[in-house]
Formats: C-alpha cells, structure tokens, sequence
C-alpha cells in the first residue's frame, strides 16, 4: 500500500453495492436455481455421451458470472480407446449469455 | 380488524427478535392490544429477550396440540397490559408445528388482538416459511451488510411466493427495518448506505435502528429498548417505526443516543 493510497483510501461500501447487485441480478432469474449447473451438466453430457464416450469423472463444469454476461465453461476429457487420434484428448467448451436457462 | 405481521430477515442474529420485542412495545405504549409470537421452536429467546422466562408454563406447540387453551400459553407483559407473548416450545423441534396448528392459532389471536407480531426463526426452511405463512405485513430485517441484504433479497422473494396471500394472488404488504445503523461509517463509505440498500432491495422503508449500547443494555435487562430507555435512539427510531405501522407518515430520521457533557468527552457512556 503507497503513502498516497493511505490517504486515498476508498470506502469499501461502493464494491458491496456492485458485488451485491450482480449477485441479486443472477439469483433473482431462473439462472439463480441452485440446480442449473447439474442439469445443465447432465443434458450436455447425455448430448455428449451419445456420439462419444465419456468418462463422467473427467468432466469439469464452471460458471463465471459477470455483469454483462456469464461464461459457462464445459471441459470435457474424451479418451481415444477405439480410434487414437494425434491428440491425446478433445476438448469441448461452450459459452452462454448470460441469465438464459438451459 | 387484526393484522398479523412477521419479523424475518434469512439470516440470523440481525436482530428480529430484538425489533419483535421493541416494535410490540411500541404499539402496545401507543394504545394497541399486541402478541408478539416465538415461532423459533427449540431456541425460543423472545421470553429471554421480554424478560417472561421464569413466567413461562405452556407454549405454541402445547396449545396446537390441545394440551393448554391458547389464554393460559398467552403471558401478559407486567409493565405493559396490552402486550402479550406467546412462547414458542423449547423442548420440541420445528417439526412439531403444522400449517394447521399455526392456522389455529393465528385465527384465535386475530380475534383477541389488533397485531400478531410473528417473531421467525432464521433460515427459510419450515419454521421461517410458517412464520411468514398467514403474513399480511412483513417486517424484512436487514443490516447493513453484505450476506443480510442477500438474505433479505431471498425472503422478500419467498414472501411473494409461498405466503396464503400470494398464493390467492394478494400482496403481502412489505417494510424493510435496517438495524445496526452507523451513519458516520456510512457517511465514511465504510458501510451500505440506506440508499444502497434500499435500491438494491426496492423495499418500503419502515424505520433505520442506529448502532447503540442501549439494545445490548436492554436485553441484558429483558426489556424491550422502546420501555427500557425510551428516550434512546434505537427507541425512538422503533417508535417512529410502530407509528409508521399504524400508517402514520413520520419524517425519517436516524435519532442519535443523548449524550451527556461527560459522554461527549470521553466519547463513550458510563455504564
């Protein structure tokens, strides 16, 4: 911490207010269900899982919610048992705007 | 015509049942007949916080299961006769009260009353959504803070879905109560201001309880502050609120503590 920031220092209320706000902006749509990303975890790997094997356990499933919009990242780690490809795995990663339900 | 009205917040130690028991003070000084009820089955403090704990025979959970009429669980404030208390069982667990059992009661109280001031439990599991259940007011109690607004945020959603008003399509009627109130933090950009919270809630405000040694002094006394030390305050700002109920329109103001010339010098009250 500068000698100048020390006496600059910001009140720590305007962050609570913006946390706050983009908190209750999310949990007050559909999005806040505590459910969404385990259904959206099974429906993208049933979708999945029907043309590739997967290993459930080698699923990986985040959200980063922002004030505009929200990422949704999906890795999923599909082995090459049948055919071996150059790579040793493919990945897949999806992005969603922001508040919309699966 | 009665009202019944609850006193939540989500989270916990906010200071519901201190309000409960200010608030129905206040109404019973200015001429109401008022029962205030612990719907905090198995860790009742409304009777610690009224003072009534050595008074306490039957309870809410006695009563919805006919071992007690509702007039011997009820007990009557000795400062003031318009207040009662019903307790909540200390004994049981929340499991105990059912949507019919509250009904019940809550019936029988409208007749006797003019408000049923229903203290909840926190959470929003089964006692929270009873408490708010019969609602037609409700009393959201926020501090300043961080997790209280989100919980408040999360009740005020709960009332607008799982109360028998909403259900049929009415409203419940909503005031939001910020307690522990430090303005000069606020002024400091150290804390929420009222402006903050009330637009991140968009909630009515009924009264602002500033931060003060008088609520600590009176439950440690079992008074509630509003008898206790009416001149405080965090009195004056839970009258106001009570007269605000009553559909009073009163100037919002955040009343500071008296503080003698000692006071101001050293910067603190004697105890």
């Amino acid at each position: 911490m500068s000698l100048f920031s020390l006496f600059k220092r910001r009140g720590s209320a305007p962050v609570a207010r913006d946390r706050l706000q983009i908190l209750l902006a999310y949990e007050r749509t559909a999005g806040g269900s505590p459910d969404l990303l385990v259904i959206l975890r099974e429906e993208i790997l049933t979708a999945v899982g029907r043309h590739v094997e997967i290993d459930p356990d080698r699923v990986t499933v985040q959200m980063n919610r922002g004030a505009k919009v929200s990422i949704l990242e999906v890795d999923i780690e599909i082995p090459n048992a049948v055919r071996p490809a150059p790579n040793a795995s493919r990945r897949k990663r999806s992005a969603l705007p922001a508040h919309r339900p699966a | 015509m009665a009202k019944v009205v609850v006193v939540t917040s989500g989270k916990g130690g906010v200071g519901k049942t201190t309000s409960t028991a200010a608030l129905g003070a206040a109404l019973a000084q200015i001429g109401q007949n008022v029962v205030i009820v612990d719907f905090d089955v198995g860790l009742r403090n409304l009777d610690l916080v009224m003072g009534a704990e050595r008074r306490v025979v039957y309870d809410f959970i006695n009563v919805t299961q006919g071992v007690a009429k509702l007039p011997q669980a009820l007990i009557r404030d000795k400062r003031l006769d318009r207040l009662a208390l019903l307790p909540a069982s200390q004994t049981r667990d929340k499991d105990a009260l059912t949507e019919e059992g509250v009904l019940s009661v809550i019936t029988a109280l409208r007749k006797m009353f003019d408000w049923v001031i229903c203290d909840s439990p926190a959470g929003i599991e089964r006692g929270a959504t009873l408490a708010m259940r019969f609602a037609d007011e409700a009393i959201i109690v926020t501090n300043p803070e961080v997790s209280s607004v989100r919980d408040s945020d999360r009740i005020i959603g709960l009332l607008d879905a799982k109360t028998v008003r909403a259900e049929r399509g009415e409203r419940v009627g909503k005031h939001l109560l910020i307690t522990r109130y430090d303005q000069p933090r606020a002024a400091r950009g150290e804390m929420l201001s009222i402006d903050d919270v009330l637009e991140i809630l968009s909630t009515p405000l009924l009264g602002i309880i500033p931060e003060s040694e008088e609520v600590l002094r009176a439950s440690n006394l079992g008074s509630p502050v509003t008898l206790n030390n009416p001149d405080s305050g965090a009195a004056r700002a839970y009258s106001d609120a009570a007269r605000r109920l009553m559909g009073e329109d009163i100037e919002m103001t955040i009343p500071a503590d008296k503080q003698g010339f000692l006071g101001k010098l050293f910067g603190r009250r004697a105890a």
